[in-house]
């Protein structure tokens, strides 16, 4: 055994904890990566598993960033939130079916405006649906957590069991778009090209909404109002206004979240949000309720977790997530990037 | 049109079970300092809030410039030109001062000759003007919290405590920003506890006790009035001296 | 007597007083006023959920505290019989070891979550345990060398409670004596006294803590009370209290599988049960439950019929098939926590 880490308190490592300690965040994602990398054997192996493991995470991180932003901002839990996942998977993929001739073809231009109309019409679709569900079922339970969960809970059994009425109750058998299937081959690793592809709109979707909350003035009013919602309403602004619109997003983003899990998985089922729920609680409890930063950051990391131990240790994978999830706890039991609240 | 910029009439404020406020009379002249003053917990915090529609009065009347701003929601009355710095201060600490100035300019973009107006008022601001609001020191909080109120021109200004907690070399700097903005012909409702600035500012004043307006006149009369003082405000008051 | 007995929890509405001493009734006499094996089997199932409905409403209508992980605590009850029967043998020793040991591993574990989860915000609860309890249940179904996987594990209880054992021969009221009967009244007897000691516990000082707690946590510790040990308590006592309702359900099915123990499906259930019964008052369970187990059982035929009614029609059939009944028990359920927030025995009470 080697000898205990030097624990010296110099002053120079004093200060350079310090100025690490705002990033520990994204260190521990590269922390991870390495980690992966040590244990496992094969770099292309590890190659392969870490675009993997973005790409999944990228899949939760869009269908979680709404639910933790709904929550910062509002306060309000949405246990429904799976449902417009489910909903997302089953309109665009129902789209995608019906566009055969253009998923079929074997042109990348072709597919993916295939892709883009069907994640456009799930991103209606969900809207919609989120505004609805906001006005119906969220809106006489605010303020009340208890109530929250269970009629969001009751929400999310009702659009499921919708989707079985309307779609039938057996599973839905998709193809990726024909330039979208097979791997392509680098540094020695065989990457899919559908996850590549999953990790750019993740990349795109996480970026545009860094820009939106920082550099514009609806983006100001949404962290604002997260922080301290009484304030904001007493400068002018109608918070309520903008939680719909939060909610709206959000629920087109698990929308979008849905096509691409759906396409991911290469089946769809009217259960899939409610399973899908699971790792989306996961990350925004990891991440800090409220966090969108944390959010991404949890997200990558239960993808890259997941795929790593997948492969190492197939039984584990599932618990290790949750084994993740009690680690950052004790590590900091508002998740890891908590959300400043007043009051 | 009165030369009164806001009038409650008989105001009553219940929070959960309890009778807050039990029927609040108030006129607010226009371009004036009115002063609300009193014991911990006889309800200006309240008052304000009730002002500003965080709270709802169950019964009475509040007229904004002749308009009854009763049921109005909170942004609406904001709008109307109210500018409110909570006791709290309310300031978005994940937010840099420039995010926090930008969001109180509600209307557009920040007027540059006004906030180089404000910058000679608050030095610090530019000094800071990049940095999270909640890396900040109480005063310079509160300097940013009372900026911001003032970003844009205002019908009025409710302010609630503005000197809590501060070191009297920033209650000076507070006092003058205050002045400043008086000057300028605004018209403000103060809650302060710091006599000896509610005197220096103060136009008339506003005594509460137990959730009711106990007494109403000028600054000066009860600035010049010990017994007056004392029955009003008891020994709280003085301690301030 | 009577008000010793149900610590000094009166029904206080006359329909409820009548309806609950209707259940007793039933409940009590099921083998004699309903003989055939679907209804006993009914009467014991009912008194199994009236327990563990019970024993979730002393986490969400007392405690305040939305749990998904019932149904874990349930199965590890459930699975403690069949394991401990399956490897001990059959016999009553190993129903108590399994069953006390599945109770202690349940208030183990929801000590554990409890305690991760309740310090930092009682909805954290919700969230993690709606993670732990999909990860058990996948997990159950995965480890299949153990724990039968999705086909569940088979195992023989004590003879004395069989139906080849007879204590008597020849019958009463037309009712076999036999084992089967024996095991029946077990069932019954447990949960009368179990749902009497969970009503004693709502009446102690414990449960006025947690009542309190439930009005307003922040008073609650602003008086002195640590509100996150109470919770935890209440959590420990509830989880161990469904998972001796699992242990009951195995015994009496001589069966355990992920359908009948874990699924979020039972989960449900249960949520449905408490809110329509009347959460935070113990009587709404024993409502609610029976209300549900049969609609479950008798009112499914009913849609089907209805289906058939109108098959001619477009969407209707579908939306009446006996399948969407979960459909229209989510509708229901929201509209109950909406318009209906007391429940059955709320409403009984307030309309005295």
């Amino acid at each position: 055994m080697s000898a205990a880490p030097d624990h010296n308190p110099t002053m120079a490592q004093t200060t350079l904890v310090q100025r690490l300690e705002p990033h520990a965040p994204v260190l521990l994602v590269l922390g991870l990566m390495i980690l992966g990398l040590i244990a496992i054997p094969s770099t292309s192996s590890w190659l392969t598993l870490t675009v993997s493991g973005l790409a999944m995470g990228m899949m939760i991180f869009i269908m979680a960033s709404g639910l933790t932003l709904v929550f910062g901002l509002m306060d309000v839990i949405n246990f429904g939130h799976g449902a417009f996942v489910s909903v997302g998977a089953f309109v665009g993929v129902s789209l995608l079916l019906g566009l055969e001739h253009m998923t079929g073809a074997p042109s990348l231009a072709l597919n993916l405006t295939a892709m883009l109309v069907a994640i456009l019409g799930a991103m209606v679709a969900t809207g919609l649906m989120g505004w609805a569900f906001e006005k119906v079922i969220v809106k006489p339970v605010y303020g009340h957590h208890l109530k929250q969960i269970l009629v969001t809970m009751g929400g999310l059994i009702v659009v499921e069991q919708l989707i079985i009425v309307l779609w039938g109750p057996e599973e839905i058998y998709i193809t990726r778009p024909e330039a979208l299937k097979g791997a392509v081959t680098f540094a020695g690793a065989a990457i899919e090209k559908y996850r590549l592809v999953a990790v750019g709109i993740g990349a795109v979707v996480f970026l545009g909404m860094r820009w939106v909350l920082r550099s514009t003035k609806i983006g100001l009013i949404v962290r604002a109002g997260v922080e301290n919602g009484e304030m904001v309403e007493a400068l002018g602004y109608r918070l309520r206004l903008v939680f719909v619109g939060v909610f709206l997003a959000g629920s087109a983003l698990a929308g979008l979240g849905g096509v691409l899990w759906g396409l991911y998985q290469e089946v769809i089922t009217a259960h899939m949000g409610n399973q899908s729920m699971i790792l989306i609680f996961i990350v925004v409890i990891i991440g800090g309720l409220g966090s969108v930063e944390g959010c991404f950051i949890g997200a990558l990391m239960v993808g890259l977790l997941q795929n790593y131990v997948a492969f190492l240790e197939p039984k584990v994978a599932l618990i290790s997530n949750i084994g993740l999830m009690v680690a950052i706890l004790m590590w900091r039991p508002q998740g890891m990037i908590p959300v400043v609240k007043a009051k | 049109m009165s030369d009164n910029i806001l009038t409650l009439k008989g105001v009553k404020t219940n929070i959960a079970q309890y009778h807050i406020l039990q029927g609040v009379d108030l006129d607010v002249p226009r371009g004036a300092v009115t002063m609300l003053l009193g014991r911990n917990g006889v309800g200006k915090t309240t008052t304000l809030r009730t002002i500003i529609g965080h709270w709802r009065a169950h019964e009475g009347q509040i007229l904004l410039d002749g308009e009854d701003i009763t049921k109005v929601p909170t942004p609406a009355i904001a709008r109307m030109g109210v500018g409110f710095v909570p006791e709290d201060m309310g300031i978005f600490s994940d937010l840099s001062v420039e995010e926090n100035m930008t969001l109180a300019a509600v209307s557009g973009p920040i007027n540059d000759s006004r906030l180089q107006w404000l910058f000679s008022v608050f030095p610090a601001l530019e000094t800071f003007w990049k940095k999270d609001a909640g890396t900040l020191s109480g005063g310079q909080k509160q300097m940013l919290t009372i900026a911001r109120a003032m970003i844009e021109d205002r019908k009025l200004y409710l302010i609630d405590e503005p000197t809590k907690g501060l070191a009297p070399a920033i209650i000076s700097t507070m006092a003058k920003a205050l002045r400043e903005l008086k000057s300028q012909g605004a018209s403000i409702l103060l809650v302060e506890q710091n006599f000896a600035v509610a005197k220096a500012l103060g136009d008339t004043a506003n005594v509460m006790d137990d959730g009711r307006m106990v007494w109403s006149g000028e600054m000066n009369t009860l600035a010049t009035d010990g017994d007056l003082q004392e029955r009003l405000m008891g020994l709280t008051m003085d301690g301030h001296h | 007597m009577l008000n010793k007995l149900l610590s000094g929890d009166m029904p206080r509405s006359k329909i409820l007083a009548v309806l609950l001493l209707g259940i007793l009734i039933c409940l009590a006499f099921a083998p004699f006023l309903f003989p055939g094996v679907r209804s006993v089997d009914t009467a014991a199932r009912i008194c199994v959920f009236i327990i563990l409905v019970a024993s979730y409403d002393l986490m969400l209508g007392y405690g305040g505290i939305v749990s998904f992980a019932h149904t874990m605590f349930f199965g590890l009850g459930a699975y403690g019989v069949a394991l401990a029967s399956t490897h001990m043998g059959r016999g009553f020793d190993a129903l108590l070891v399994g069953s006390v040991s599945g109770a202690l591993i349940a208030a183990l574990l929801a000590l554990v979550i409890g305690l991760f989860s309740l310090r930092v915000r009682a909805i954290f609860f919700a969230m993690i345990t709606l993670a732990i309890a999909s990860a058990v249940a996948v997990l159950v179904s995965q480890m299949s060398g153990l724990t039968g996987g999705e086909d569940g594990l088979s195992y023989k209880i004590p003879r004395e409670l069989g139906p080849a054992f007879k204590f008597y021969d020849g019958t009463v009221l037309g009712v076999k004596m036999n084992g089967k009967l024996l095991k029946y009244y077990l069932v019954f007897f447990s949960c009368l006294a179990l749902f009497l000691f969970m009503l004693r516990v709502v009446h102690s000082p414990f449960g006025r803590v947690l009542l309190a707690i439930r009005e307003n946590d922040f008073r609650a510790e602003a008086i002195g009370y640590r509100v996150v040990h109470y919770r935890v308590a209440a959590t420990c006592l509830s989880a161990a209290m469904a998972a001796l309702a699992g242990s009951l359900y195995a015994i009496w099915l001589r069966y355990v599988g992920p359908d009948t123990s874990l699924s979020m499906e039972i989960m449900i259930d249960i949520l449905l049960m408490v809110v329509i019964g009347g959460m935070g008052t113990m009587y709404g369970a024993v409502i609610g439950a029976t209300l549900f187990v049969l609609a479950q059982n008798y009112l499914q035929g009913l849609m089907n019929v209805a289906a058939d009614a109108v098959s001619g029609l477009p969407l209707l059939p579908d939306l009446l098939n006996a399948d969407r009944w979960l459909l229209w028990l989510g509708v229901l359920f929201i509209l109950s926590v909406y318009f209906f927030p007391t429940g059955i025995v709320g409403r009984l009470r307030k309309g005295r």
